[in-house]
């Protein structure tokens, strides 16, 4: 479902007198639908760097990124739009949304995106939020007044409303107390077994251990740039 | 994925190809060229006098241009009659205006000012117009009992969102905006966003939103266009040309937002 | 009679030619305005300086004048214009709707139907329509050669929203055969019907504006309504208190302190004709008038 091959990324820095910064080279990697593939490497091996690719969010150097059948790295806009809304869900570490959007509505929106009827969309939103223990009288509110957790939850339950045949997790279980740790990962091992292909970076060893089929360590396509 | 073809329509909406625009010596704007799609919105960002304003107006046929091709629907917009591009104007395109007094009639009631447009392409029923501008009066969040009110009477918030239903009663598929939220309040602003979101989602327009507010774009565009000096140096994606930006240009211009 | 110091009709030969192509141009494109050189008169702006101007053009020695200012001959503007023409031009003058040749008005058409022959000339104060929603000349010119007129209906939505119906009671706008929206001069709207398949030839003079207009012999005029609020022609429902017309356009005269107050036709001629007929209305004898 997502298959990363030869890839190879860099910055350069304009306005730090024309830096460039080489952060990755010759990565490779595949993930099957039904599968959950960590990344692993220490902090600034290029974790977020990689996914930030696969979703797009970042210029590919060189290399490939097929999910599904698109070529990430020679994409037209619209057609990574049409991907993001169809194929690739992505949960970020952080919330960003439009503020005074009430929560409800926020995870909502994939769902109206993709053509659901608000009805539905809603009522699928709500029993997201509701297995995510966010109160229900928080519903109404925006989640940009959130405690982290709370925020992260939202973020989570936006991700997890449309089944997108693929995953991208960012974190997803970070800032969450144990039962709320539990639904999430729940939720991911549902996701496999509908055939979702996911790759995650997981801090916590526990959920890693959980739900991972297999591990790559990004620090091999770093040392690969650095050598 | 076939279903991401599914979702692609094999034509864009619009074609832009080439297009110049010189005031004697100076380039207004220089070789612009791009495609929109339905249902996309395009975000253009640039200093002041970078030529996005310029840009836009041209494009909406409110001033010459020097060269270029503009495509709309598959018909060459700078050979159309004058006639032919004010209808165009009033049916399927709409202007969003920075300031809403140049966009309403402040001496005419919201009604009037909702319902020219339908009386401009011939409706001729009261009980009918009358309608259609209290439906859209609801969608932009105006309370019905404001319909006989002058906008001289309302905030600048509602406004510019008479100003939005003014423009969209008609249906239009292309929707320019020139600062739509400039001049408002933070928290007005979040509402219009949030308002416009919900509408070009719900009857799929497609949008070209010139500001000079980075953040305006990442939540309201798909697609960005960074201009500078009547050029264009970056387009792409939004959040990838905002969080991973190519041109030295768009560094500066990305780096010198302050963070909140 | 005639003063000689003064040109026949008081404008001299070139600027009688210059307006009559205007008046052609006009005719030819009906309800256009077409621009003209206004001259200065000896009468100020306001007081029918147009009007005076295309009189002043279409005038023949052998012609009969009439002049009415909202209907009646014996107003002071009524009287000194005709004056000037006669003055001026030696014309034979006539209250006579059906005797008259020209006849010069402000904010009336004559009750008595006109006949091919005739030649109606109207003051205009403001001849463009769309002035009222559109304060830009260069804008509005654009909308006339577009057939943009939306923002004229525009005017008569904000009437009913406002007054329930449309309250616009005089210089109501109308489309002249199918093509240009024109201002029919502050006449009430109860003469619009008059305007269109009329016989005679309608001729208007602006001349603070320096526009001319016109609508030639049986050209169709129609009044712009709504589909649900259709053009209604309007008058006070009374019947006249001396001449006892019951379809004529009344005038509502206050005769004390108390309240008190008579419906007359605005129309002298066509009031004094009927009662020289035997026509009596509620005060006739009484002689309150």
């Amino acid at each position: 479902m997502i298959r990363i091959e030869n890839l190879s990324k860099g910055f350069t820095l304009y306005n730090q007198g024309g830096a460039v910064i080489q952060v990755m080279a010759g990565a490779c990697l595949t993930v099957n639908p039904g599968e959950c593939v960590g990344l692993v490497g220490q902090s600034g091996a290029g974790k977020s760097t990689l996914m930030r690719m696969v979703y797009g969010n970042y210029l590919a150097a060189g290399g490939s990124i097929l999910v599904g059948e698109l070529e990430v790295t020679r994409a037209e806009p619209r057609q990574i739009i049409a991907l993001r809304r169809q194929t690739l869900g992505y949960v970020s570490q952080f919330l960003r949304v439009v503020p005074r959007v009430p929560t409800l509505e926020v995870v909502a929106e994939p769902l109206l995106q993709l053509g659901l009827q608000v009805p539905e969309a809603r009522a699928r939103a709500a029993d997201l939020l509701a297995r995510l223990n966010i109160p229900e009288r928080l519903w109404s509110l925006s989640p940009t007044t959130f405690s982290g957790g709370e925020q992260q939850r939202v973020n989570i339950a936006r991700g997890f409303a449309h089944p997108y045949p693929a995953l991208l997790l960012d974190e997803p279980t970070a800032s969450l107390d144990a039962t709320n740790r539990a639904v999430v990962l729940a939720l991911i091992e549902e996701a496999k077994a509908r055939g979702a292909a996911i790759l995650g970076i997981f801090h916590d060893e526990g959920a890693r251990a959980q739900v991972c089929d297999r591990l790559v360590d990004v620090t091999a396509f770093t040392l690969g740039a650095a050598a | 994925m076939s279903i991401v073809q599914r979702m692609a329509p094999d034509t864009p909406l619009l074609q832009v190809d080439g297009l110049t625009k010189r005031y004697g010596a100076r380039i207004g704007c220089a070789d612009v060229s791009f495609d929109l799609w339905p249902g996309e919105v395009l975000g253009i960002v640039g200093e002041s006098g970078s030529g996005k304003s310029t840009l836009l107006s041209c494009l909406a046929g409110h001033q010459p241009t020097d060269a270029g091709r503009i495509r709309f629907d598959g018909r060459d917009v700078l050979a159309m009659s004058e006639t032919e591009r004010r209808r165009l104007a009033r049916t399927d395109w709409a202007y969003v205006h920075q300031n809403p007094r140049d966009g309403l009639r402040m001496g005419v009631s919201a009604g009037g000012n909702v319902g020219e447009r339908l009386m401009a392409v011939g409706a001729r029923n009261y009980g009918d117009i009358r309608g259609k501008a209290l439906d859209w009066l609801g969608r932009v969040e105006i309370a019905a009992d404001r319909i006989d009110d002058r906008p001289r009477a309302f905030s600048g918030g509602m406004q510019q969102r008479l100003q939005i239903a003014r423009n969209l009663v008609t249906g239009p598929r292309l929707v320019f905006m020139d600062e739509p939220t400039g001049g408002l309040d933070v928290s007005v602003q979040a509402r219009l966003l949030d308002l416009l979101r919900g509408l070009v989602r719900d009857l799929g327009l497609s949008v070209i939103i010139v500001t000079h507010d980075l953040a305006v774009v990442r939540l309201l565009a798909d697609r960005l266009m960074v201009m500078k000096s009547g050029r264009v140096v970056e387009q792409g994606l939004t959040d990838q040309v905002l969080d991973d930006p190519q041109h030295a240009y768009t560094q500066l211009l990305v780096s010198s937002v302050l963070q909140v | 009679m005639t003063d000689q110091a003064y040109n026949f009709a008081y404008l001299d030969e070139q600027t009688k030619r210059m307006i009559r192509r205007a008046l052609l141009k006009a005719l030819a494109v009906p309800g256009y305005q077409v621009p003209f050189a206004s001259r200065e008169m000896p009468m100020p702006y306001g007081w029918g300086t147009g009007g005076v101007q295309v009189t002043a053009a279409c005038l023949t020695p052998e012609d009969v004048l009439k002049v009415i200012d909202q209907g009646a001959d014996d107003t002071t503007n009524a009287v000194s214009i005709r004056k000037f023409f006669q003055r001026t031009a030696g014309v034979a003058v006539t209250e006579a709707t059906g005797e008259a040749t020209i006849i010069q008005t402000r904010h009336r058409i004559p009750e008595q139907p006109l006949k091919a022959g005739q030649i109606l000339v109207y003051q205009v104060p403001i001849p463009e329509p769309l002035r009222f929603l559109e304060p830009r000349e260069t804008e509005t010119r654009k909308m006339h050669e577009l057939e943009e007129y939306g923002l004229m209906h525009v005017k008569l939505y904000e009437d009913i929203a406002r007054h329930g119906q449309i309250a616009t009671s005089y210089a109501y706008p109308v489309k002249v055969e199918g093509r240009y929206v024109m201002d029919p001069s502050p006449i009430p709207k109860f003469d619009n019907p008059k305007l269109s398949v009329n016989p005679a030839i309608q001729l208007f003079g602006a001349g603070r504006e320096q526009r001319i207009y016109a609508l030639p012999p049986f050209c169709n005029v129609v009044s712009l309504d709504f589909d649900d609020h259709p053009f209604r022609a309007t008058k006070a429902a009374h019947d006249c208190d001396l001449c006892g017309a019951k379809d004529s356009y009344l005038d509502e005269v206050i005769t004390d302190d108390a309240g008190g107050r008579m419906y007359v036709c605005s129309d002298t001629d066509f009031c004094a004709g009927r009662q020289a007929a035997g026509h009596a209305g509620r005060l006739a004898a009484g002689g309150k008038a």
